[in-house]
């Protein structure tokens, strides 16, 4: 049993060094995402004619292929996490931002007069009505760019070895061990699951009014969730 | 150096344009590649969404095999492949179409669900026959969020494609593997250009196909 999780010496870390890198590594990308994305989304929300041009913008960057964004950045970044991180935070930011902006405005026009109407300043509302409201559409985005964020890390194994788990691929290949093939690919596909369902115990946790087990959240969160 | 002359050297390079390895042989690998795993992943995809969609069945399962399909790392995946099945087409196509399926059935599926109820119920009223309401009625009105998801699906699939050439497959991504291991990085930059531009004609491409085909009625404001 041993043997399964015996590590190639070169990559210095051990099976649990490199889930946590890995964790890391996807992970820390989305939480900066998700930083910008917010007082982004509430710029879209507040200026209606901004959102358009940032759609447009955020469907080209998602468009660029992550090993052409990775080895772009290798002339300003070199061969580092950093280079596989900004990439991947720039596409939790282009999931993130849609995801916000359709949470923020799908909160009824009555709720907010109502708010105001208590005294609630804009920031309190935000804060208080806005954002919970928003929650499940932002969940919906943040499960979406966290498990795409864990996929791709393993390609920055090709710019020098920084793909984490996924560097375990090519050791696989070139030592001939299918074994670290199966187990890069099961952890990875593990991990991404796991991340996946924190995020749903964490909506139901953070929703407690909306009925469990029902996915009705959004009709159309559900439909941007499936196109990405 | 920056990157702006290591791509304007890359392209001015005569070498680069002609043979196996040249640019207009590799785009036509990519875009062969493409196609052919975006037109499995759709005759797979379309028909299966456009019927749960109609009959508005099975859409939590198609949300589950979804949210599995997305889990499973498509690099990893290709690598796995390739090291059972060897060198060949099929453990490239696997993991591309096992990657595209998803987008193309959810947001199918949800197209077909989203539609209004009411022009449906009236093409039935009208004594349209069950194959003239899905293909005349709800079709036209869902196509703007099928053409979406098809696109997402070529977008993964161009950039997964570039991926591919790590295990010795064909198309852009030889020029980024190939010159990383050189150490030649005007060629990874010149590939790395070629494969955005490629990502970014389809795009172009699914935008005049949503303005070519999708009826002025229906056409949404993005």
């Amino acid at each position: 049993m041993n043997e399964l999780f015996d590590m190639p010496s070169y990559l210095e870390h051990s099976y649990l060094g490199l889930v946590g890198l890995h964790v890391r590594e996807a992970l820390l990308p989305v939480l900066v995402g998700l930083i910008v994305a917010l007082p982004l989304a509430q710029l879209c929300v507040r200026f209606r004619w901004l959102y358009p041009p940032v759609l447009w913008v955020t469907t080209v960057l998602y468009a660029i292929p992550s090993l052409a964004f990775f080895v772009i950045l290798i002339d300003y970044t070199g061969l580092s996490e950093l280079t596989v991180m900004i990439p991947l935070a720039v596409y939790s930011l282009v999931v993130l931002v849609p995801a916000i902006v359709d949470g923020v405005r799908s909160v009824p026009q009555e709720t907010l007069a109502a708010a105001t109407a208590m005294g609630f300043g804009p920031v309190r509302r935000y804060v208080q009505v806005q954002l919970p409201i928003a929650a499940p559409a932002i969940l919906a985005g943040l499960r979406v760019a966290c498990v795409s964020s864990i996929s791709l890390v393993s390609v920055g194994m090709l710019i020098g070895n920084e793909g984490a788990l996924g560097n375990l691929l090519d050791s696989g290949m070139r030592f001939n061990q299918p074994r670290l093939v199966w187990l890069s690919v099961v952890s990875t596909a593990v991990l991404a699951i796991l991340v996946d369902a924190l995020l749903i115990v964490l909506r139901v946790l953070v929703t407690p009014w909306m009925p469990r087990g029902t996915r009705t959240a959004s009709r159309t969160a559900a439909a941007k969730e499936g196109a990405l | 150096m920056n990157v702006l002359n290591f791509i304007s050297s890359f392209f001015s390079d005569n070498a680069h344009w002609q043979g196996y390895d040249g640019i207009p042989t590799r785009v036509g690998e990519h875009i062969e590649y493409t196609l052919m795993a975006l037109g499995i992943a759709a005759a797979v995809g379309l028909p299966i969404g456009l019927l749960t969609g109609h009959t508005g069945r099975g859409g939590n399962a198609l949300g589950l095999i979804a949210t599995s399909a997305r889990a499973l790392p498509s690099f990893g995946l290709m690598v796995l492949m390739f090291i059972l099945l060897g060198l060949g087409m099929a453990p490239v196509m696997i993991p591309l179409v096992v990657l595209a399926i998803p987008p193309i059935l959810v947001t199918t599926n949800e197209a077909m669900r989203s539609v209004d109820p009411a022009p449906v119920d009236a093409a039935r009223g009208m004594g349209m026959a069950e194959t003239a309401v899905l293909f005349r009625v709800e079709l036209p009105v869902a196509l703007p969020l099928i053409l979406s998801g098809l696109r997402s699906a070529a977008i993964q699939i161009v950039s997964t494609a570039t991926i591919a050439a790590y295990v010795s497959f064909g198309g852009l991504g030889r020029y980024i593997i190939d010159g990383l291991y050189q150490r030649n990085y005007e060629k990874v930059v010149g590939g790395a250009t070629l494969v955005a531009a490629m990502a970014l004609t389809t795009l172009a491409v699914f935008w005049a196909l949503g303005r070519l085909a999708v009826s002025p009625g229906v056409r949404r404001p993005h």
